[in-house]
């Protein structure tokens, strides 16, 4: 029996009220008042609400290949920073996560930096060319138990191989995250069509590019019966879509980027390429039927798509420019920003939609359990009453394209707590050091 | 602000026709002159000027143009975007005597300006200046050979020329900028 | 006037004391001595990254008549075509003390970018990116429409009830763009005809009337002017229309059409043209056509441009 680790005085877990809660170990010993904290330190949590860690089902690493932007390290340190214990980390790397021998690096270096659980993404082809299968079943029985297969960045376009991946991964409870973007439709597409991109002369991306696509693949779910995640929605349509195959029983859950939910196309008007990215900024309508459908639960969660570059690759014409913005870091203050202030959300529903819900649709048993005793004690501790500007300073990974820089924005993680220990205490990092000793201690038990 | 009327239309009329008759003087007779006013109200005195020749002496149809200067000034950079006047300039000036008109002369660049703009357009045998007012101030070695009224004046004041053909009135004043 | 970087940005003073000035500056043109002293020790730089050498030369020409330096960044063959980013490229310009910029770029928003960037400090002037603007194409369309028709007297004149029909390829034009908004500026009454897949889909919401075709357009009411635009070859085999002879029966200002308008009516293309494609010969070649002297006004306009942005008191102005 280890000792208690961290008293947590006078948080409120979720939407409840405030109470104390003790760790031991990497679990929660105790929710309560008057608890033995003996030998414990002692977080003062008094205002603060406490939620358990954060997933992020949809990370950009960029390790192996594009290090020069972020690695593994890096993106979990901004992961900590941003309130998150785990994220889910996407395929498209160099090269392509598309092995075991892949995935499980991936996982190592997650294991050995120690700021967060690093679960790899799959990728559903080989090379992510949308030819042939990857080793799926190889992934799934890895040492990294790859449950969720994606090609994001590009769509798994073709029907034929979209309807064998949804088929083939039924056998290891496994889902295929679709990035919806048909190809031809979107052909040099720079911003999402209409209004704007018609102004400022960028070929436009259709609405219906994505949403046919949704549509195709929540029928081809159904008729196999498997089961289908949807990555970053943008689209009013998509969301009826999505409303439409739910109603139907279909097996289908859908994410929303925190970007989706607070800015719209506009900000393409100065040519600004930090806020160029895919699917792109949309409408101000779609973004409030984005916040509408993560209310009602026909948008299951809210996953980053924190998709870092270095910054000579957003300091350029708008057409140049890479696609992508990062979002560990702000992707609660966002959420806070767009579902609670507006009231739209209680912060039960923020842990659902930030936690609770990725884990299960990842399969992270680990994760994204209710704060109670006997829960890992994977914990973030927000002040709900910051508000400042974002800044530079806020940012721990190692790129800044983030569209949030100068904007004001609420809540602050005070405090993220991984496997037991503190990654982040008062706002500030820990240091790597210190983070690797102590997940190498957690893994000799 | 306060301002201090130094002319209304009989002294403007009566300066101008004392000019007139200085410029015949000078050039003994009409011939060969050409009257080039600097926009905006410049023009407006040059045309005035050639209507009191006539009076003067009738018959005499001196050609009247403009000669725009915004091009030549050597201040484009300490005020905000100036607006170009056209420059019409209805003979060839090549060998006349051009009477430059201008309301006010001031530090005398306007004038500067003036006299570059018109070696662009030809090469006249004399070149001479009337203006309606010289309040002084000269900041290069230029003077009028024609001036209507001398009116000593500080940094700080303004001198407003309106004319009737563009302002609805005659009148020249002089304002004070009254320190808070 | 900081940048020229859209005409949308143009109040209707604004664009009509441009215009004005493109009058005087038209008037230095007629005279033997064309240069003007103004622009003395400034230093304008043509920072062409495609090949455009109408507009290139246009602005060289502009810039030489009020005596600035003129240094030619041709992005071909230089180091910008090795992968030298806007960035690179802008802050060498600027260690070169350059006053203007007046950059031509295959993307749209780049001068924006570079105007907005503070990795250079001089005046930008948009000569045409990507498919968003070409705003002294549209100065140069506008002055030439007012010259035609109001003459001596178009100082101080916009082109108030003036009927304006372009035609052809608006969802990838720059110019149909700066047209759009400075026309409506000024007054005038816009209508675009084109194949719907030639038009923006939002183009309900900019301040124009559409029409899909052309015989139909020009039956209503003859316009006052007709602009027809070029249609660039590599739209041809990108199922925007069937082929050439489709495009050019239904929306090509041919004999027929051409011999229906009134004497009247303005011909206007902003170059280079596609004979027998979008317009034929007689329609380019007739009197109505103002297709040279859009050449010839295009150095007025930029003239005034050039002078509008590089003179005037920057804080006074910021
Ligand atoms: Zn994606």
């Amino acid at each position: 029996m280890s000792a208690p680790r961290f008293l947590i005085r006078g948080a409120q877990i979720g939407s409840g009220s405030a109470t104390d809660i003790l760790t031991q170990g990497n679990v929660i010993a105790a929710i309560g008042s008057g608890l033995d904290s003996a030998g414990a330190e002692i977080i003062d949590a008094h205002g603060l609400i406490a939620l358990p860690g954060l997933v992020d089902l949809h990370t950009h690493l960029r390790e192996p290949g594009y290090e020069q932007s972020e690695t593994v390290l890096s993106g979990t340190q901004a992961a900590a920073i941003g309130g998150f214990t785990s994220v889910f980390a996407m395929a498209n790397t160099n090269p392509v996560a598309d092995t075991a021998g892949v995935v499980e690096q991936v996982l190592a270096l997650g294991e050995a930096a120690g700021y967060a659980t690093v679960r790899p993404i799959g990728a559903v082809t080989q090379g992510l060319e949308g030819m042939h299968l990857a080793e799926l079943g190889a992934m799934a029985s890895s040492r990294a138990q790859v449950r969720v297969f994606s090609d994001d960045g590009k769509c798994v376009s073709d029907p034929l191989l979209m309807r064998r991946a949804l088929e083939y991964v039924k056998s290891f409870n496994g889902v295929i995250a679709q990035h919806a973007q048909e190809p031809r439709l979107t052909e040099d597409a720079q911003m999402s069509e209409g209004e704007v991109s018609a102004r400022l002369g960028l070929a436009g991306w259709p609405a219906v590019a994505e949403e046919a696509i949704i549509a195709r693949d929540v029928l081809l779910a159904e008729h196999v019966k498997s089961r289908l995640h949807v990555c970053h929605l943008s689209t009013a349509g998509s969301v009826e879509v999505i409303r439409w195959a739910k109603a139907r029983g279909i097996n289908v859950t859908a994410e929303v980027t925190p970007h989706h939910l607070l800015l719209s196309e506009d900000r393409a008007e100065t040519y600004d390429a930090r806020f160029k990215v895919n699917p792109p900024l949309r409408r101000r309508e779609d973004v409030l039927a984005l916040r509408e459908a993560l209310a009602d639960g026909t948008i299951d969660i809210v996953a980053t798509d924190h998709a870092p570059h270095p910054s000579e690759s957003k300091e350029c014409e708008w057409g140049a420019a890479a696609f992508g913005m990062i979002g560990l870091e702000s992707a609660l203050s966002v959420v806070q920003e767009s579902m609670v202030e507006t009231g739209l959300f209680t912060w039960d529903d923020v842990a659902r939609v930030l936690s609770i819900t990725p884990a299960r649709i990842g399969g992270l048993a680990s994760h994204g359990q209710m704060l109670a005793v006997g829960a890992p004690a994977e914990i973030t501790l927000v002040d709900p009453h910051d508000r400042q500007v974002f800044t530079t300073d806020r940012l721990a990974g190692q790129s800044h394209n983030s569209p949030y820089l100068g904007i004001d924005l609420p809540g602050r993680v005070m405090w993220t707590i991984h496997q037991g220990y503190a990654t982040v205490a008062g706002a500030k990092l820990i240091a790597t050091d210190i983070i690797a000793a102590q997940a190498e201690e957690v893994r000799r038990g | 602000m306060t301002a201090r009327v130094i002319m209304q239309t009989p002294d403007i009329h009566r300066v101008l026709t004392r000019i007139a008759h200085e410029i015949l003087e000078s050039n003994r007779g009409a011939d060969n002159l050409v009257l080039l006013g600097i926009p905006t109200r410049g023009v407006t005195l040059a045309r005035r000027l050639a209507a009191i020749f006539q009076t003067i002496v009738p018959g005499a149809a001196i050609p009247v143009g403009a000669l725009d200067v915004t091009m030549y000034r050597d201040d484009l950079w300490q005020h905000p975007t100036r607006m170009s006047s056209p420059t019409d300039v209805p003979v060839s000036i090549e060998g006349s005597t051009v009477i430059l008109v201008d309301d006010v002369l001031y530090s005398g660049r306007t004038v500067r300006a003036a006299l570059d703009a018109m070696t662009d357009l030809g090469r006249p045998q004399i070149v001479r200046l009337a203006v309606l007012v010289d309040r002084g101030h000269r900041e290069l070695p230029i003077r009028a050979d024609f001036v209507g009224k001398n009116l000593p004046s500080a940094h700080d004041e303004r001198i407003n020329v309106r004319l009737a053909e563009l302002d609805g009135e005659d009148v020249v004043t002089i304002d004070q900028a009254v320190s808070a | 006037m900081r940048h020229l970087l859209s005409t949308s940005e143009l109040s209707r003073d604004a664009a009509i004391d441009l215009l004005d000035i493109s009058e005087d500056m038209a008037a230095v043109a007629d005279r033997e001595n064309k240069k003007l002293p103004t622009l003395r020790g400034k230093t304008v730089v043509n920072l062409f990254f495609e090949d455009s050498t109408r507009t290139r030369i246009s602005f060289e020409a502009a810039a030489k008549r009020l005596s600035a330096d003129v240094i030619n960044f041709s992005a071909k063959g230089s180091s910008v075509s090795k992968g030298e980013s806007l960035k690179d490229t802008a802050q060498t310009l600027s260690a070169m003390g350059a006053d203007a910029v007046v950059i031509r770029h295959g993307a749209s928003g780049a001068p924006a970018v570079l105007a907005a960037s503070g990795w250079i400090d001089a005046g930008i002037i948009n000569a045409g990116d990507g498919t968003h603007e070409h705003p002294t194409q549209a100065l140069l369309d506008a002055f030439t429409m007012r010259r035609r028709l109001h003459g001596a007297g178009s100082r101080g004149k916009g082109l108030d009830g003036v009927s304006v029909t372009i035609v052809g390829d608006i969802v990838h034009s720059r110019v149909a763009r700066s047209n759009v908004w400075l026309l409506k500026t000024l007054g005038a009454e816009v209508r675009l005809v084109a194949p719907a897949t030639l038009l923006p889909v939002a183009v309900h919401t900019w301040p124009v009337t559409v029409d899909y075709d052309l015989d139909h357009a020009l039956g209503e009411s003859a316009p006052d002017v007709i602009m027809m635009l070029r249609i660039q070859q590599e739209r041809m085999n990108q199922a925007f229309f069937p082929n050439p002879r489709e495009y050019s029966n239904v929306w090509g200002l041919s004999n027929a059409r051409w011999i229906g308008l009134p004497a009247t009516t303005l011909v206007m293309h902003p170059g280079p043209m596609n004979r027998g494609l979008e317009i034929s010969s007689a329609a380019a070649d007739s009197p109505q056509s103002t297709i040279l002297e859009q050449v010839a006004n295009g150095v007025s306009v930029r003239m005034a441009t050039l002078y509008t942005v590089l003179t005037g008191n920057r804080e006074v102005h910021a």
